[in-house]
Formats: C-alpha cells, sequence, structure tokens
C-alpha cells in the first residue's frame, strides 16, 4: 500500500507539486491522471525516493520514504519515466544488474528472471544485445528489471508511452495480472482510455493538486456527467480556471 | 561494499565490450606517450650530433693570405665557400651566417711575430648562428694556442709560463642524471595516459549513464548512492592503472629505441623501477580519477563533460614544465604538493636515485587526503537530486 499525505514539491520559484494526497491500496490498480505537466512525474519520483518532499509525507507498507529511504525502494518496483538500458549488455545481463543490486540470491535470480522472461514473453530477445531493441522489447525489458525482486507495490510512470497497440494491450493484461496476485498497482498516465480500462480508483492530478478522487463512477457523478471524458474535461478545465484566477 | 563491488563488475564488463573505451584505456593512453616521446626525443638527439659532427660552412674573404691557417682549420671541420662582394650586408640581410676575414696585414704582422688579426662577421641576433660562430672561434683560439706554444719554444721558454691557471671542467652529471634532464616530460606522459585511461569510462559511467536515461533507475534500487559512486570511481581507476601501467611498459620498450647511449646517456626504466612508481602513483590515480567524476557530475551533458576533461588534460603539464625549465634544486615541500610530488619522484627514479622516503610517503598521504577531499564533492553532486534528471 502507498500512502501520500500532503506532497509539496517546487524548484526555485515553480511550484510542481501543492499538496497532493491519496492511497493506493493492494489488490487495486491506481491511475494518476492529469494533463502533461500538471506534475504526476513528480509526485511519484517523491514517492520512490529519488526527490525529497518540501512538506507532506510517503509512507509505503507503512514505512516512511523520508526517513527510510533504502527500505522504501526494496519494497518498490519502479518503471521510472526514463528507462534507459545499458545497450552493450543483454537484456538478461540488465535484469541480473539489478537482481543483484537488490540482493538476491544466485537461486532467486534465475527462478525470478526465467519467470518473468515467460511471463513478458521475452525467449528470444533475452540472450540479446538490447542495443537495436524495439520500443516494446526495451520496455518488457525495464519491466522486468524492475519487478526483479518481486516487490508487492508497483510503480509505473506513463507505461504505455510509444507502445503499439498490440503491446498496449499485453501490458494491461499484465498490470491485470499483477493486481490479481494482491500487489498495489499505481500508474500515472494521460490517457483517458487508458484508466478507463484498466483503474479500480483514479486519482485526476491538474497543476499540482489533486481535483478529483474515486472509481470512475463516482467522478462521472462528482461532475454530473456521462463519460468519464467529458468529467475529466470538466475537472481539469475548472482546475485551470482556478489556477489562473 | 557489495554493491559497490556490484557496480564496479558491471562497469568493467561493459567498458571492455565498448571498443571506444578499450581504445582509449588499452591503446591511445599508453601509446600517445611513448610514441611522441620517442619521435620528439629522436629529433632532437639527432639534431644535437648534426651540428656537433657536421662540417661548418664558412665564407672566407682572403684565403689566400693564410694558407696555413685554413688547412688547418679544414682539417676541424671547416668548409671554405666562396668570397661575397659586400660581406657585411650579406650578413645583415641572413643570406650568409658566418664569415671570416684574413686582414691585409695579415702575412706581414705573422712574419713580424705580432698579433694578426682575423675578423668574425656575424650576426649574433639570428637563431642557431652564436653556437656557430662560437665553434669557429674554438677553433682560430687552438690554432693560436698552439702557434703561440711554438714560438716560446722556439726562443727557449717553457708555453706553460703563459698559462698560469689551468681549469679543469669536472662534470657532476651521472649518465642517468643527463638523460633525467631530457626526461623531464617523462612524468607528464604518465600523468596523461591516465587521464586519457579513465576520461571515457568517467563520462559513460555518470554524464553518459544520465544521457541514455539508466542513471535514474539504478538509483531506485535499494542501495546507497555512495556505495554507487564508489563502484563506478574503482571502475574508472581500474581503467586508469592498467592504461598507466601498460604505459611504462611501452615506455620501456620505446627505451630500447632511443640513441639515447649516442649522448652517453642511459634511461633507467627497468621492470623494478615501474613496480616502484605504479605504487607512488596510486593516490594520484584516484585524484585524478575523482576529478573527472567531480567534472563529468557536474557537466550538463557528455559533450560538455568531454570538453572539460580535455582542458583538466592540460593541467598536470603545470609542473612538468616549471621543473623542467627552472634548474631549481627539488625542495622537500615540493614533495607535499600533490602532482609536483609523484613526478618528482619518478624524475629520481629514473635517474637511478633512490627515494627519500619520508617526503615520498608524505606527498603519498597529502594526495590520498586530497582524492578523499575530491571523492566528498563528488558524493555531494551524487546526493543532489538533480544527478538522475536529464533535461
Amino acid at each position: 500500500m502507498i500512502q501520500a499525505e500532503g506532497l509539496h514539491k517546487s524548484f526555485g520559484a515553480k511550484k510542481a507539486v501543492e499538496g497532493v494526497s491519496f492511497v493506493a491500496r493492494d489488490g487495486e490498480i491506481t491511475g494518476l491522471l492529469g494533463p502533461n505537466g500538471a506534475g504526476k512525474t513528480t509526485t511519484l519520483r517523491m514517492l520512490y525516493t529519488l526527490m525529497r518532499a518540501d512538506s507532506g509525507r510517503v509512507l509505503v507498507d507503512g514505512i516512511d520514504a523520508q526517513t527510510h529511504p533504502v527500505e522504501v525502494r526494496r519494497l518498490l518496483g519502479v518503471l521510472p519515466d526514463a528507462r534507459g538500458l545499458y545497450r552493450r549488455l543483454t537484456a538478461r545481463e540488465n535484469i541480473r544488474y539489478f537482481a543483484a543490486l537488490q540482493g538476491l540470491t544466485a537461486e532467486q535470480t534465475r527462478a525470478r528472471i526465467d519467470l518473468l522472461i515467460k511471463t513478458l514473453a521475452m525467449e528470444d530477445i533475452a540472450d540479446r544485445r538490447t542495443e537495436g531493441f524495439s520500443q516494446g522489447e526495451r520496455l518488457k525489458t525495464a519491466i522486468a528489471r524492475a519487478l526483479v525482486h518481486d516487490p508487492s507495490n508497483v510503480v509505473l510512470d506513463e507505461p504505455t508511452n510509444g507502445l503499439d497497440v498490440m503491446a498496449t494491450r499485453s501490458l494491461r493484461e499484465f498490470l491485470r495480472q499483477l493486481k490479481s496476485e494482491g500487489r498495489c498497482v499505481l500508474f500515472s498516465t494521460h490517457i483517458m482510455q487508458e484508466v478507463a480500462a484498466l483503474c479500480d480508483r483514479i486519482v485526476i492530478i491538474a497543476q499540482g493538486r489533486v481535483v478529483a478522487e474515486g472509481s470512475a463512477a463516482e467522478i462521472q457523478e462528482q461532475a454530473h456527467e456521462q463519460s468519464l471524458e467529458e468529467a475529466f474535461m470538466k475537472i481539469i478545465g475548472a482546475a485551470a480556471i482556478g489556477g489562473l484566477a | 561494499m557489495r554493491a559497490s563491488l556490484i557496480v564496479f563488475i558491471k562497469e568493467c564488463r561493459e567498458s571492455m565490450r565498448d571498443r571506444r573505451v578499450m581504445l582509449n584505456a588499452l591503446l591511445l593512453g599508453p601509446i600517445l606517450g611513448p610514441v611522441l616521446f620517442v619521435v620528439i626525443l629522436r629529433l632532437t638527439i639527432s639534431h644535437q650530433l648534426d651540428r656537433a659532427e657536421k662540417p661548418l660552412p664558412v665564407v672566407v674573404i682572403g684565403a689566400e693570405l693564410a694558407p696555413n691557417l685554413i688547412e688547418s682549420l679544414k682539417q676541424q671541420g671547416l668548409e671554405v665557400l666562396p668570397p661575397v662582394p659586400d660581406v657585411e650586408s650579406a650578413v645583415r640581410s641572413q643570406s650568409i651566417d658566418l664569415a671570416l676575414r684574413i686582414t691585409k696585414n695579415y702575412g706581414a704582422d705573422w712574419q713580424a711575430g705580432r698579433p694578426a688579426m682575423v675578423e668574425l662577421i656575424y650576426d649574433s641576433s639570428a637563431r642557431e648562428v652564436s653556437s656557430e660562430a662560437e665553434r669557429l672561434r674554438g677553433m682560430l683560439e687552438s690554432y693560436s694556442r698552439r702557434n703561440g706554444a711554438m714560438r716560446l719554444l722556439v726562443r727557449g721558454l717553457a708555453p706553460t709560463l703563459i698559462a698560469p691557471v689551468v681549469v679543469a671542467t669536472r662534470d657532476q652529471a651521472t649518465p642517468q642524471g643527463r638523460g633525467a634532464l631530457l626526461f623531464a616530460m617523462l612524468p607528464y606522459f604518465l600523468v596523461l595516459s591516465a587521464l586519457v585511461g579513465g576520461m571515457w569510462l568517467a563520462i559513460d559511467s555518470t554524464a553518459g549513464e544520465r544521457e541514455r536515461q539508466s542513471l535514474e533507475p539504478l538509483l531506485i534500487n535499494p542501495v546507497r548512492r555512495d556505495a554507487i559512486l564508489v563502484g563506478k570511481m574503482l571502475a574508472t581507476s581500474a581503467f586508469s592503472l592498467t592504461s598507466l601501467a601498460l604505459s611504462l611498459v611501452a615506455f620501456m620498450i620505446a627505451g630500447w629505441f632511443l640513441p639515447a647511449n649516442k649522448l652517453g646517456m642511459t634511461f633507467n626504466l627497468s621492470p623494478t623501477v615501474i613496480v616502484t612508481i605504479l605504487p607512488v602513483m596510486v593516490p594520484l590515480v584516484l585524484l585524478l580519477v575523482n576529478l573527472q567524476i567531480l567534472v563529468t557530475s557536474q557537466a550538463k551533458s557528455a559533450r560538455e563533460a568531454q570538453t572539460y576533461l580535455g582542458l583538466l588534460q592540460l593541467v598536470p603539464i603545470i609542473p612538468s614544465v616549471i621543473l623542467s625549465v627552472l634548474p631549481i634544486k627539488a625542495q622537500n615541500w615540493m614533495y607535499t604538493v600533490p602532482l609536483m610530488s609523484q613526478q618528482l619522484a619518478v624524475t629520481k627514479l629514473l635517474r637511478g636515485e633512490s627515494l627519500p622516503v619520508q617526503p615520498v610517503a608524505l606527498g603519498f598521504l597529502i594526495t590520498l587526503v586530497a582524492s578523499l577531499i575530491a571523492f566528498w564533492f563528488c558524493k555531494r553532486n551524487y546526493d543532489s537530486e538533480r544527478l538522475a534528471i536529464y533535461g
């Protein structure tokens, strides 16, 4: 379970995040929805301890990220916005590097890598150097290395970016599988269809604030709209006007 | 510690698959210095040999007035060039370097036992002419002395009468010492090879990783950032040291191809000396690697890092130039200055002298402390939030 409580973050004079709070529960998929520049990536970066919040706190399975960053990172599997691979290493070597840094034994590493390669259907690319991989192949490798330590919480920043329809479909399938395994799945996106198709809970962020939260139905009800897209437009629009005023 | 080792192994493995890194660390870094060195040294040595042995062409005016003198000068290497009309202006316009004029009264004065005059015409501001004029003056003086002694003997006097003081020169430079003067630049080439050997890995493992967007995922692993930094630092140091060691071996081999013995020099770079130089250089390598990482972790892009590191390569030339231009005696305080300390120690070893243990040990410690300070600044950069974020 991931809890964000009153997160604030500014870069110089620019306020990126101004009071974001939400909860992502185990066995659910939580979507962080918002337009570009709304503060999604910064929020996630505070969750996975790459950045320190100016104020507010993050709890992962009850552990404070500010005071115990290394323990929190152990509990998280993270696919960040930056997902560069080591081009001169094979996919398997890339994953093995992270497994070693996670402190897995050789036995655990072999078992986990074999399982992930099978689940993500990457048998044919596992022992190729990642130089020249397609977007989808790169994403699979990055996901495998993020989940190699079998984390109970999974955070993904815009995971479908740059994927074709087929790859997007299989990624959705994979996220559902993670959910069914009882994990807490949190991902960010600016694409409406993404959340509508997948999420149990939606957190809408605009201009660094949470402007709506709940299931798709609850959000439609809140905005008095029939479709999620209309609701989203209405909520974002209201936030923009509020922000300008 | 475990994490540092994992990072170290991965960085080494990845670099060994990178042709550019291998080329720099194992070929360019070690070979560049010795090759430049041999070429420059061969040129200077053969130049000096040429000048000492080759005939000295001089325009002679009135050669027929002093046949004995000219004959004696020819035996000493003089090459007589035919006279030209206006000698003075020819020398001023540098169309000829050096001229010798036998005065009209030479024969008569010689016969009468009066000082007979010859004129040396040259332009001392012109490059290299002065040394030729000195050589000709030396030839003339030895002819003069010889004939003076003969005249005294003829009159029944001992020639020693006109030499109340005798100067004997005893040059205390050992053959190695004379060699080391020419080899004053060698320590710089060694430092350069260490810098070149570590450069690509320093760039690649910080600025490069950030640019290829793999630094952020790496830092999300449950290990401390300074452990990752130590791993990268050790990997860079390993390449740097390897480059340095190979460079020493290359220098040893290059030494075989130097005509150093022609100048009466020996070049004392034996395997034993190499094994002594390496540990002396270790703290310096650590310092340089930490400075390289400091620069690359500060730079906004790999390209920018490359520019700064190129400039960093020029810094170690300063003590080399100071030591080779200023003939100052090695003072003990110089051993406390990182870089200068190691360059002095290497120079001493090349001269075949033993190292002054205390100053060298002090320099070792001070350089080690300096590299720890540089590491602390690297750590500060690594702990910064902005490190991983590109763009």
